[in-house]
C-alpha cells in the first residue's frame, strides 16, 4: 500500500528535475514550467489520494485551503501588470518560505499539545530541522515582503506615500552575524529543554528580524540578486521541513531549488561584476545620500530630435525602468518600424542585464510589443557597436548608462554599463535630470552631444513618432 | 526514527543539492526571472507537508493550533504554487512565443 505513495513522489521529483533543466534554455522553458506544474499536481494528488485510502481525510478543510489558495494565486498572477511582476515573484517567494516554516511549527506544536515529546534521535532531528526551517522560512517571509516594497519603491499608508528606506551602516553587519548565531544557540537550547515554548517563539522572532536587517541595506541593481537568494532559501526551508515529516519529495524538491537558486544567484552577481558577499555586506548606495544636482541642461523638443534622426543609418535603443513605468514599448516598436520604413535604418536594442528591476524585464516588455528577438542584443555584444551608431536613444535608463561606474569610485563602481556615451549623438528621454536608484549624478546627461527630452516616456515617444512622420 | 531512515534522508538531501548545482549552468539573462519564478513555484512543495499536517486535526482532539497553522500553510503554499506557475507561464509566453514568430 505504502509503495505507490513513494512511487508517486518519485515521479513528481523526476518531473521537477526535468522541469528545472528545461527552464534554463529559451526554447524549452515553457515546457519546463509545465513539467514543474505537472510534478506538483502529481505530488498533491498522491497525497490527497493516500489520505482518502487511509480513510481519514478531512475534506472540507483540505479542499477549502486548496481552492482559496489557488484562486488567490491565480488571480494575482493574471491580474498583475508587467511592471509589477518582480514584486509579485518576491511576494510568492515569501509565502512559500512562510508555508514551510508554518508546517514545521505545526509539527512541533502537535508534539507539545499532545504531550508526547519525542526522545533521542527523533527529538534532535525534529528540533534541528524545525529550528533551521523556521530560521530560513521566516527570514524569507520578512525579507521577501520588504524586498517587494523596495521594488515598488514605497508603501501607501492612509493615502500617504512613504518611501521604502535603504539604510545600512557598517555596524549592522556584526548584528546580522549575532542574530544568526543566537538562532543556532536557541536551537541547541530547544533540544535541551524541548517543552519550553519560549525558544520556539524566540527563533521565530529573531529570524523575522534577521530577514528585515538583511534586506534593509540593499538597493538598486542588487535587489534582484537578493530576491534570487531568498528564493534559494525558501527551497532550503522546504527541504528542512521534509526532514521533520520524513517526506522524500520535500527534501528532493527543496534542495534542488535551494542549490539551483544559489547558482542562479551567482550567475546574476557575475552579470553585475559583484560578489555575493559584496551584495550582502556592502550596501549599494545605501548611505542614503543622494548627490545634489548642481548642473542644468536645456531640454530639446521632438522636432529637433526628429531632424537629427533624418537619414540615420544605425540607431541603438537603450531601454530602462522608465520604459516599463510608462508602458511605452509599443510606441518604441512603432518608432523602430517608422525609422526602418523611412530611412532603412538599422535598429538594435541594447539590453543591460539588470535594466529595469529584474533581469529579463526589458526582454519581456519588448517581446510583448512584438519586437523581434534578434534585435535584442545583450550588453557585452553591443557595447562595441556604439562608436559606429548615429544615435543612441536612451529611454528611462539612468544608472545602467552612467559613466561614473567606470571611475571605480562611488556606489556604482565596478558595475558594467552600456556604452551609450560612445554613440555620435545621444538622445535621452527622462522625466528630469534627477539621480537614479543609486543616487549618483549622471555625466552622460550633460555631454554636448546629448539631447534631453524631458517628459513621460509614452508622451515623448508618441511626440517623436509624429515628428518623424512629418519629416 | 531509525538512524537508517535519517541517513537515507541525508543521502537524498546531499545528492539533490549536487544535482541542483549541475542542472543550472549557463542561463541567458532573459531567462533569469522566469527561472527564478519557476523554481520558486517548485519550492511550494511544502504544500504536501501542509496537507498532511492540516489533516491530522481530526486524528487527535487536542491539536487545534497545530491544525490551524497547517491550514494557513496550505493556503500560502497554494498561492505560491498556482501563482508561481501561472506568472512564469505568462512571462515565458511573452518571451518564447514571440521569439518563435519572429524567427
Amino acid at each position: 500500500m505504502e509503495e505507490w505513495i513513494s512511487i508517486g513522489y518519485l515521479l513528481s521529483a523526476a518531473l521537477f528535475i526535468f522541469g528545472l533543466k528545461k527552464l534554463g534554455h529559451p526554447k524549452t522553458a515553457p515546457f519546463g514550467n509545465q513539467l514543474g506544474a505537472l510534478g506538483m499536481l502529481v505530488a498533491v494528488l498522491t497525497t490527497v489520494i493516500s489520505m482518502q485510502v487511509q480513510g481519514n481525510a478531512n475534506w472540507e478543510l483540505i479542499i477549502a485551503g486548496l481552492v482559496v489558495g489557488s484562486l488567490i494565486g491565480y488571480w494575482l498572477a493574471v491580474r498583475v501588470e508587467m511592471t509589477g511582476m518582480p514584486e509579485l515573484v518576491a511576494m510568492f517567494n515569501g509565502f512559500g518560505g512562510a508555508a514551510s516554516a508554518l508546517v514545521a511549527l505545526s509539527e512541533v506544536q502537535k508534539y507539545m499539545d499532545g504531550g508526547d515529546i519525542p526522545t533521542g534521535l527523533k527529538l534532535t532531528v525534529t528540533m534541528v530541522a524545525a529550528g533551521l526551517s523556521a530560521l530560513v522560512g521566516w527570514m524569507t517571509l520578512t525579507g521577501s515582503l520588504l524586498a517587494m516594497y523596495k521594488l515598488k519603491g514605497g508603501i501607501e499608508i492612509f493615502g500617504k506615500w512613504i518611501r521604502t528606506p535603504t539604510w545600512g551602516p557598517t555596524w549592522l553587519n556584526p548584528v546580522k552575524v549575532l542574530l544568526f548565531l543566537s538562532v543556532l544557540v536557541m536551537i541547541y537550547l530547544s533540544i535541551e529543554e524541548p517543552t519550553n515554548e519560549t525558544y520556539l517563539w524566540g527563533i521565530i522572532g529573531v529570524s523575522c528580524l534577521l530577514g528585515l536587517v538583511l534586506v534593509l541595506p540593499i538597493g538598486g541593481a542588487d535587489m534582484p540578486v537578493v530576491v534570487s537568494l531568498l528564493n534559494s532559501l525558501s527551497g532550503i526551508a522546504a527541504a528542512f521541513t521534509g526532514f521533520i515529516i520524513g517526506n522524500s519529495v520535500l527534501i528532493i524538491a527543496g534542495s534542488l531549488v535551494g542549490a539551483s537558486g544559489l547558482i542562479l544567484t551567482f550567475i546574476m552577481c557575475k552579470a553585475m561584476n559583484r560578489t555575493l558577499l559584496d551584495v550582502l555586506f556592502k550596501s549599494f548606495g545605501g548611505n542614503g545620500e543622494k548627490q545634489t544636482l548642481t548642473r542644468t541642461k536645456v531640454g530639446s523638443d521632438a522636432d529637433e530630435v526628429a531632424m537629427m534622426l533624418d537619414g540615420a543609418q544605425k540607431v541603438i535603443i537603450v531601454p530602462g525602468y522608465g520604459m516599463a513605468v510608462s508602458q511605452c514599448q509599443h510606441q518604441v516598436k512603432e518608432f523602430a518600424d517608422l525609422m526602418k520604413e523611412k530611412f532603412d535604418t538599422e535598429i538594435k536594442y541594447a539590453i543591460h542585464p539588470v535594466a529595469g528591476r529584474m533581469p529579463g524585464h526589458m526582454n519581456v516588455l519588448l517581446a510583448e510589443a512584438n519586437v523581434p528577438y534578434e534585435q535584442l542584443i545583450e550588453m557585452d555584444e553591443i557595447n562595441g557597436e556604439f562608436p559606429d551608431c548615429d544615435v543612441a536613444l536612451v529611454i528611462g535608463a539612468n544608472d545602467t548608462t552612467n559613466p561614473a561606474a567606470r571611475t571605480g569610485e562611488g556606489p556604482l563602481a565596478g558595475m558594467p554599463i552600456i556604452n551609450a556615451d560612445a554613440a555620435r549623438t545621444v538622445v535621452i528621454i527622462k522625466r528630469s535630470l534627477s539621480v537614479g536608484y543609486a543616487g549618483v549624478d549622471n555625466d552622460l546627461f550633460y555631454m554636448d552631444k546629448t539631447m534631453m527630452l524631458f517628459g513621460d516616456g509614452k508622451v515623448m515617444m508618441s511626440g517623436l513618432n509624429t515628428a518623424v512622420k512629418e519629416i | 526514527m531509525t538512524p537508517e531512515f535519517l541517513i537515507g534522508n541525508m543521502t537524498l538531501f546531499i545528492l539533490a543539492i549536487f544535482l541542483g548545482f549541475e542542472l543550472i549552468t549557463k542561463v541567458p539573462a532573459t531567462l533569469h526571472t522566469p527561472l527564478m519564478s519557476g523554481a520558486n513555484a517548485i519550492s511550494g512543495i511544502s504544500i504536501i507537508g501542509a496537507l498532511i499536517g492540516s489533516n491530522v486535526v481530526y486524528d487527535n482532539g487536542n491539536t487545534e493550533l497545530s491544525g490551524l497553522l497547517a491550514f494557513v500553510a496550505v493556503v500560502l503554499a497554494m498561492i505560491n504554487v498556482v501563482g508561481g506557475f501561472a506568472v512564469t507561464n505568462r512571462m515565458l509566453n511573452m518571451i518564447a512565443g514571440k521569439k518563435r514568430r519572429g524567427a
